[in-house]
């Protein structure tokens, strides 16, 4: 029941699966689109074997079907504002994952490098700010919640030239 | 009622998934986690003022005056985490 749902643009796919991903046909689907494609850009998220210090050994992803999917398509309709985009890809992987596999990918295409990069980081940036998304770790002593990082909301905070807050109600 | 979702440590911190708001519609935020807190144990520790996270209406970040209405679904989740 999101009435400010917005629509995904046709040449982007934005997905949330439990499966993991190829990269080259990611890829060589966005090449196929549009011969005035001149770069892509690529940024795959690995699931590291350690964090804060500790070994992880595995990883469950939660998220809020439907608000991240909403979310995915607002963040990829902000970078297609700024940026000349022919096509953007963002797959993000749920459940539960070990060290080495991938947790997410985004593709963004564009006629120049320029736009390419700035909007690949750009994309992940929010992601990691905006996208209901949560992790939790396991550790050899036990489960635990990730939390979130100061550093994530300075990155994302990059691109605004008035930041707005941090979304905290209260 | 408005339907209420938790996420992450907090549906596993208050040991419930999905629940009907304990409030009447209409109401605000503010005025659920207001009812919330009033619960005490760790809905009053993890809805304290300066604790960190989010509450959504019909999945969109809400702000403390956000209205609920009788249909809504508001969800409360910690920060994100994904990527």
């Amino acid at each position: 029941m999101n009435d400010g749902s917005v629509t995904p643009h046709p040449a982007d796919r934005i997905h949330v699966q439990v499966e993991t991903f190829d990269i080259g046909a990611e890829h060589a689907r966005i090449a196929a689109l549009d011969q005035g494609i001149g770069a892509i850009t690529s940024f795959t998220g690995l699931m590291r074997n350690h964090n804060e210090g500790d070994a992880v050994h595995a990883m469950t992803l939660e998220h809020y079907p439907g608000m991240t999917e909403s979310a995915l398509v607002e963040i990829v309709t902000a970078a297609r504002a700024r940026w000349a985009l022919q096509a953007v890809t963002v797959v993000h992987r749920i459940g539960r994952l070990v060290p080495g596999e991938p947790i997410v990918l985004v593709l963004a295409a564009s006629a120049h490098r320029e736009e390419a990069f700035a909007a690949c980081g750009f994309i992940m940036d929010y992601l990691k700010t905006r996208a209901p998304f949560w992790k939790k770790e396991e550790t050899p002593v036990g489960s635990r919640w990730v939390e979130a990082r100061a550093s994530d909301d300075v990155a994302a905070a990059r691109w605004s030239e008035d930041p707005e807050p941090d979304g905290n109600t209260v | 009622m408005p339907t209420l979702l938790y996420f992450a440590r907090l549906r596993e911190t208050f040991g419930v998934e999905r629940e009907d708001a304990p409030l009447p519609s209409p109401a605000t935020v503010a005025g659920l986690l207001d009812a919330l807190r009033a619960r005490g144990g760790p809905w009053a520790l993890e809805l304290a003022p300066g604790r960190a996270y989010r509450v959504a209406v019909n999945q969109r970040i809400a702000s403390a005056d956000t209205l609920i209405a009788a249909a809504d679904e508001v969800a409360l989740f910690p920060p994100v985490t994904g990527g």
